[in-house]
């Protein structure tokens, strides 16, 4: 069988919308003048994907955030249900392919690294345990446990701007800012060598939107009378997922890499069982041995 | 047929929890939420 391989970096949509969704949501840039964080009513939105709400340059609240203060203060969110399911039954886990800061860091990290390993298989499913952990444990502990303990987004975009900037914030520093930048670490290290593991691992906004691949709206399509198997797909894969096997998967962030790239335009879009047209990609140059 | 119902279903009962919470100004308590620095969340709380 032929081997193809991809001989030159590719730049797809999906890395230039990642650039604009992390400034259209990070995007509070007067917050220089007076250190704090934007208290505008855009607030009062939730965010699609995970991001801080105490990130000083943020202009929406994060939905994970907001799923454990819910649960704190014992009420439902039907608002935020109804928001995330909207997203989750149009285009399922496309918002953390096309829009998750974090996602965009990661994505970045992956390419500075020069090991690279695969997330070993049984850790796609502690996201989901996460998830389902994080609700009731919050209402036990009446404390976000999540955003508290592992959410390395909010340490990145929100805990260390905040410290450096504000001195009252510095003075209160104590270990469990030194736990969460631990958790950062480790997340920053393993980024540099597997693709995406926080959100193939941890991220419970994920496993949430995950829920969804199978029955939303906007669902892969790939044709097996066209397909090689070359897994030049799961080369450019940010989930490390062979589409051809399962076009549907929970794992799929739909980032559409694997259409732009497929040689033989096996692998289609479709919207409500519609197609969206044949892709439009830049012609890739492969090396055939 | 199945591909459209499924996801229409979801959305119609999405947008009605989304107004429903709209009708309870919840958005109100996501604001609330959302000015204030969460000290837990950047690891001080």
């Amino acid at each position: 069988m032929r081997k193809i391989r991809i001989k030159k970096r590719h730049i797809f949509p999906t890395n230039l919308v990642q650039w604009i969704s992390l400034f259209a949501i990070n995007g509070y840039f007067p917050v220089i003048k007076n250190p704090n964080l934007y208290q505008g009513r855009l607030k009062g939105l939730v965010c699609p994907s995970l991001n801080c709400y105490s990130c000083p340059l943020a202009y929406t609240s994060c939905p994970i955030g907001l799923m454990q203060h819910f649960a704190i203060i014992r009420a439902i969110p039907a608002y935020l249900l109804g928001w995330l399911g909207i997203i989750g039954a149009t285009v399922g886990r496309a918002q953390c392919g096309w829009v998750c800061p974090f996602g965009l860091v990661q994505d970045l990290l992956y390419r500075i690294g020069k090991i690279k390993l695969p997330l070993p298989r049984g850790f796609v499913f502690v996201k989901y345990l996460i998830l389902a952990g994080m609700i009731p444990l919050s209402m036990l502990t009446l404390d976000p446990v999540f955003c508290q303990f592992i959410c390395p987004a909010g340490t990145l975009f929100a805990g260390i701007p905040q410290v450096l900037w504000i001195p009252d914030l510095r003075a209160l520093v104590a270990h469990l800012f030194w736990i969460k930048i631990s958790v950062l670490s480790i997340v920053v290290i393993l980024s540099m060598m597997i693709k995406r593991p926080f959100c193939r691992a941890l991220c419970p906004l994920g496993a949430f939107y995950s829920l969804f691949n199978r029955v939303s709206a906007l669902k892969l399509q790939v044709d097996m009378d066209r397909c090689t198997e070359c897994d030049l797909c799961y080369q450019v894969c940010p989930m490390d997922i062979k589409i051809y096997k399962d076009p549907n998967q929970i794992e799929c962030i739909r980032c559409n890499r694997c259409v732009r790239i497929c040689p033989e335009d096996a692998i289609s879009v479709e919207l409500f069982g519609k197609p969206l047209g044949k892709k439009q990609g830049i012609p890739l140059k492969v090396k055939v041995e | 047929m199945k591909k459209k119902l499924i996801p229409a279903g979801i959305l119609i009962v999405s947008i009605a929890l989304l107004l429903l919470g709209i009708m309870r100004k919840e958005y109100m308590e996501v604001f609330r939420r959302g000015i204030l620095i969460c000290l837990e969340c950047i690891g001080i709380g």
